[in-house]
């Protein structure tokens, strides 16, 4: 187990520094100079060159590269060109929120989903499995944004029940689990969830109704085990793969809920990602595009690790 | 000696035909398959044949008549928030939201079976390079990494496409990749290259046809990913430019209507989810159609 874990760590480091290339690499493919956001159009030629020099943008690009790897292995993402605020504290706050707002929505995606995928399963081809299969195919298909849109439209407009956008009363941009921040984050996270929902169910029934089919099902069964008994062994069986889906679709949920949050206007990743886009803010769109990407990383990582250890019929080379 | 490889090609069982009439006729006995086709036609047709079936000018604005209900004696459909008809929009919205929609996909089809193939069939350090570039593309959640690269290039039809191809290579260069390396081994094509074909010639008869199918598949079940983060973008103002009319944007422009004229405003989201789930349903039912071999 610990040599499995040894490679899997060697196998991701180079994945690592691609992302962090790629991360590197965006502001460098963005039209015009990085520094015509920071210059004032009628700069001199003189202070343009300082400033290229101050940034290091005359370097060559390999050691811009090292230069900012290294700083980035010290904790310093830059300065926001907005703000002036380091960029690591600004990623930091809006993470925190998008963490809690995937979370949320994955377990809300988890439950309905296995809970859909298990009845489709051991329902397999009846109406039942059919309903389920539908609003899987829905779950993948709809845009979560527009779903967004349709609840606040029904459940804040129309109905008045729940807050339309914000994490919190008064602006509040810290969540807190209490009945007031509860209410704001029941519509973004069920609008989220949507899509691990609609994921999970497909795999687990497919899991379920392949495994009603096998040999150990029907052994089970011949040794005159109860349903639920059967039943749990399915369960226990199908655990490392739901759970392995599950953990990805968080990962995904990650990256994924910048439309949401912009919808909402949850604070999170999301929504700093969309004013540093509109404000050029070139060094916040890159801390906040690595953060994620290495946290999406890290997670991949801990879910094949995890699922290697509970289900020891993996043998990865 | 092409001649003798091509009798040798001649030998295989020519199996390509006969599957592919099978696949089609599945899809055709399939009741969801042939609605969702249906739908999909129609979609297209509309944004095709635009000028000729929408009723008004997509682009003319009315102050006076701002944000009309659906069923309105002047708009079937209602009016957008500068006073324009939602029917003649949701109608042109659909060239633009389908050509961002389904031009990536396309794209990335050919870049990434291009790349794909050549990565499996060259084999060695050349293919190790290839996919552990792909590996990084993969460490992304692809809406971030959609994003991320339209936002660093900027607003824009082309550099959305550009974004969203970029997004879809990787993974398409993947199937390809491992099917090719699969078939690389099997014994026609070790007899093909015995008869010393060309490269090129093995790639083109044997390995291609093996790999477009699920290639295939696969890019189809990408077209509704797509559509959906295409207008996504636009949505986020990184795609189409007003005024054009674009399901995504227009959904984002109409949000300020949403206590007004609800309904209305809702429009252009049924539009993307219609095309969404329809693509969806069909490569459902084709990926079915195929796995069953006989």
């Amino acid at each position: 187990m610990l040599t499995y874990i040894v490679k899997r760590l060697v196998y991701a480091t180079p994945v690592a520094i691609g992302v962090s290339v790629v991360c590197f690499l965006l502001v460098h493919i963005a039209p015009g100079d990085p520094l015509t956001a920071i210059l004032p159009a009628d700069a001199t030629r003189e202070l343009a060159d300082q400033m290229r020099a101050a940034y290091g943008f005359d370097q060559p690009l390999v050691v811009q590269y090292g230069l900012w790897l290294w700083k980035i292995l010290h904790g310093d993402l830059g300065h926001s060109i907005a703000t002036g605020r380091p960029v690591i504290s600004e990623v930091g706050r809006a993470v925190g929120n998008t963490l809690i707002l995937a979370t949320a929505a994955t377990l809300i995606g988890f439950t309905l989903g296995t809970l859909f995928g298990f009845v489709a399963g051991y329902a397999h081809g009846s109406w039942l499995d059919k309903l389920a299969s539908t609003l899987a195919v829905v779950g993948v298909s709809v845009p979560h944004y527009w779903l967004g849109m349709v609840m606040v439209i029904v459940f804040s407009a129309q109905l008045g029940w729940l807050p339309p956008t914000g994490a919190g009363p008064q602006g509040s941009e810290a969540w807190r689990p209490d009945p007031e921040h509860l209410r704001y984050i029941i519509l973004p996270a069920l609008t989220l969830s949507v899509i691990p929902m609609g994921v999970i169910s497909r795999t687990v029934r497919a899991l379920v109704a392949e495994m009603l089919t096998q040999e150990f099902v029907q052994a089970l069964r011949a040794k005159g085990l109860s349903e639920i008994a059967v039943f749990r062994h399915v369960v226990v069986n199908s655990a490392p793969t739901a759970l392995s889906v599950m953990g990805l679709q968080l990962g995904y949920l990650l990256g994924g809920s910048i439309l949401i949050e912009t919808v909402f206007s949850w604070p999170g990743t999301g929504f700093l990602l969309n004013s540093a886009i509109f404000q050029r803010d070139l060094p916040l769109l890159q801390g906040t595009i690595l953060v994620l990407a290495m946290f999406f990383v890290v997670l991949n990582l801990a879910v094949d690790v995890l699922q290697t250890a509970l289900d020891p019929r993996i043998e990865r080379s | 000696m092409t001649a003798l490889s091509g009798a040798l090609a001649d030998l295989v069982p020519n199996v390509g035909r006969g599957y592919w009439a099978n696949v089609a006729l599945r899809l055709r006995r399939d009741p969801v398959a042939v609605g969702a086709a249906l739908v999909i036609v129609l979609l297209v047709l509309a944004a095709i044949f635009a000028p000729v079936i929408a009723p008004a000018d997509p682009y003319k604005s009315s102050m006076l008549r701002r944000l009309r209900p659906i069923g309105d004696a002047a708009y079937l459909l209602g009016s957008d928030e500068l006073g324009r008809d939602m029917t003649s929009r949701l109608i042109y919205g659909g060239r633009l939201s389908l050509l961002m929609g389904l031009s990536p996909v396309f794209l990335a089809l050919v870049i990434g079976a291009g790349i794909g193939v050549t990565a499996g069939y060259v084999g060695g350090w050349v293919n190790m390079l290839v996919m552990r570039v792909v590996d990084v593309f993969f460490a992304f959640p692809s809406v971030l990494l959609a994003i991320a690269l339209s936002g660093a290039l900027g607003a824009g039809i082309v550099n959305s496409i550009v974004s969203l191809t970029v997004v879809f290579v990787p993974a398409i260069t993947r199937v390809a990749e491992s099917v090719t390396t699969q078939i690389r081994h099997h014994d026609y094509v070790e007899a093909a290259r015995a008869s010393s074909a060309g490269a090129l010639r093995i790639v083109g008869v044997h390995v291609l046809r093996n790999v477009l199918g699920p290639i295939l598949v696969y890019a189809t079940s990408l077209i509704s990913v797509s559509m959906i983060l295409a207008s996504g973008l636009s949505f986020l103002g990184l795609g189409v430019k007003p005024p054009e009319p674009e399901w995504g944007l227009m959904l984002n422009t109409l949000r300020t209507a949403i206590y007004v004229q609800p309904m209305v405003a809702a429009l252009p989201g049924v539009m993307i989810f219609l095309t969404s789930i329809s693509f969806n349903l069909f490569s459902d039912a084709m990926r079915s159609a195929m796995e069953v071999r006989s």
